[in-house]
């Protein structure tokens, strides 16, 4: 059975995109609002992207998405801004941990081919993830551990720790 | 059993079993820093499932620190972290507050970053604790909230890169100049999901301010730790401070690295990051000349005794800072800058006309001062982002404490420092 995780326009960016890019650390100072510091996203590298978003997004880019600071306000504001996912060929361990923490999905796969600006949505389907888009192109993104998405599946960290009370026992 | 890195080690040590490199862990924490960037945010998670009137399990277990925001900062963060202040107050948490210094650097002297431990840091550079040959690694503000809630953490184990390094390093090339030499041919995400496994004999040369840039600089590769064994340099340190040297690890002979990189000292060149990339690095000599308009040395990366003293030597020497150049000092730490004090060095710097701050992240990030549009800056700090130091048209260059020493005597980054050495 196909089950839809995500759907949204796809938003494309290169290599090392640093949380600083995200949204710039000078701005969290003054708030730690999503609501508020979203107007501010990508504002150093793409000055108009907050008000060129459509309602959902996913954010497509190449290696090391979220690099530099752990800063977390890197994932909750896109998440403010309509992001549903972000598909990267790597991420920095801090930008996919928050983002994982925050139930923000968070998927690896080969991005060179996902077309800019085109409508896409990334489906669950026989113990795979693709991300589809309408024009066709399909990619496959690496598995997850079951503990991760178990963690997303909640909502992120938090509240899955208020489902559980705990983290999971471990196997010796 | 299988042979273990020290990676692995640390972290069965810390979850109580034997893990190996990709394994999920939930393992208990030593102790964990939030700054005053992150505490904030960590509340609001903790209390978006709990009680308000509902404490971290352990307030022992948490260090804060107030780096981030200071009287600079302005109403918002200053009320961002007034919020952290009255939870630390409030529930017995260890704080350290405005002016004490960096966290990083303050778990170091404080000791909480010790051999055998999982130290972790609600900020990225918390790497930098792996000098003491600990697992020092940064995590996010839901990670801390978590923390907070279970005394526990979820961490994937990390297999290694052993950067072996030999020999020893030439007059005016510093450890800083290995970091960007790693991040020049590792890339910014080369360690990624990795430790960073220091070795060799090269290692034995480097005293432990040296170590702490090393290790500090390691997530600027991506990296989760970066690991230093235990030696005698490290004895020297935990004995002359009292400190537990009881629980230090060494890799096993034979476990599994999933690449080895050399790096020969005697060879290594100073080098320089260009902006806007921390990896975008050239030797020093091969650079172009660009002026530079302010002089930045701080931050936990370059903002150790160490760095003033090579700073200064330079300084010294040329007897000038050259015009319209500001030089900037921000001491990691109260303890640095009073030892800076006592030293004469302060007033040292004062004479050249550079100002002085109080301890703290400073501009580093644009949070606590910010440089001014179209600046140049060589910094002795970690990252040269586009808008990093609050400003986006400014262009940031990274170095060595001597480099930007070099450059504030000659009033330019690049060739024509070249032959200073």
């Amino acid at each position: 059975m196909t089950r839809i995780l995500a759907r949204g326009v796809i938003r494309a960016f290169g290599d090392d995109v640093n949380t600083d890019y995200i949204v710039p650390s000078r701005r969290k100072k003054e708030t730690i609002d999503p609501e508020r510091l979203r107007h501010f996203m990508f504002e150093d590298i793409e000055p108009d992207f907050f008000a060129s978003l459509t309602d959902s997004t996913i954010l497509c880019a190449g290696t090391n998405f979220g690099c530099g600071s752990a800063m977390e306000v890197a994932v909750t504001v896109p998440i403010s801004a309509g992001v549903r996912a972000v598909v990267a060929r790597s991420f920095a361990r801090t930008y996919q941990r928050n983002a994982i923490n925050n139930g923000l999905l968070t998927l690896k796969a080969d991005t060179s081919a996902l077309p800019a600006n085109e409508e896409a949505r990334i489906v669950e389907d026989a113990g795979e993830i693709l991300v589809e888009a309408a024009s066709g192109v399909t990619v496959r993104c690496d598995p997850m551990p079951e503990f991760v998405i178990d963690m997303i599946r909640h909502g992120g960290l938090l509240e899955y720790l208020k489902a559980h009370g705990r983290f999971p026992e471990q196997r010796a | 059993m299988p042979e273990q890195t020290m990676a692995e080690k640390l972290l069965s040590r810390a979850c109580g079993r034997l893990v190996k490199g990709g394994d999920i862990v939930i393992c208990r924490p030593d102790f964990a820093m939030g700054t005053d960037g992150s505490i904030p945010m960590a509340i609001d998670y903790l209390h978006s499932i709990a009680d308000p009137s509902r404490g971290p399990i352990d307030p022992k277990q948490l260090v804060f620190a107030f780096d981030h925001y200071g009287a600079l900062s302005g109403p918002g963060a200053l009320r961002l972290q007034e919020k952290a202040r009255e939870f630390a107050l409030a529930f017995g948490v260890p704080l350290f507050d405005v002016g004490e210094g960096i966290g990083h650097q303050l778990m170091i002297e404080e000791g909480f970053a010790a051999p055998g431990r999982l130290v972790v840091g609600a900020d990225s550079h918390a790497t930098a604790y792996g000098a003491l040959n600990c697992f020092g690694a940064g995590i996010g503000s839901s990670d801390l909230a978590g923390i907070m809630l279970t005394g526990q953490l979820w961490l994937e184990t990390p297999r290694s890169i052993r950067v072996e390094l030999r020999g020893e390093l030439q007059p005016f090339v510093s450890a800083k100049d290995i970091a960007l030499y790693l991040a020049r041919i590792l890339r910014a995400d080369g360690a990624n999901y990795r430790a960073i496994e220091f070795a060799g004999d090269g290692v034995a040369h480097l005293d432990l301010d040296e170590r702490i840039v090393l290790s500090n600089m390691a997530v600027e590769l991506g990296a989760k730790a970066g690991i230093f064994p235990a030696d005698e340099t490290l004895a020297r340190f935990l004995t002359a401070e009292s400190r537990d040297r009881s629980q230090t690890v060494a890799p096993d002979p034979g476990c599994e690295y999933v690449q080895e990189v050399t790096v020969e000292l005697g060879s290594l060149r100073p080098q320089i990051a260009l902006p806007h990339r921390v990896d975008n690095v050239v030797d020093l000599d091969d650079a172009e000349t660009t002026p530079v308009d302010v002089v930045y040395l701080g931050t936990c990366t370059g903002g150790r005794i160490r760095d003033y003293e090579e700073a200064l030597e330079v300084i010294r020497a040329a007897g000038r800072v050259a015009q319209g150049v500001e030089v900037v000092v921000t001491p990691a730490t109260r303890r640095i800058n009073q030892e800076l004090r006592e030293r004469g060095m302060l007033d040292e710097f004062r004479r050249y006309g550079a100002r002085l701050e109080s301890p703290g992240c400073g501009a580093c990030c644009g949070t606590c001062g910010t440089v001014l549009p179209g600046q140049v800056i060589m910094s002795s700090a970690n990252r040269n982002f586009k808008g990093r130091m609050g400003d986006a048209t400014a262009r940031i260059f990274l170095g060595s404490s001597y480099s930007c020493a070099m450059a504030a005597v000659e009033g330019v980054v690049g060739r024509r420092t070249k032959g200073a050495s």
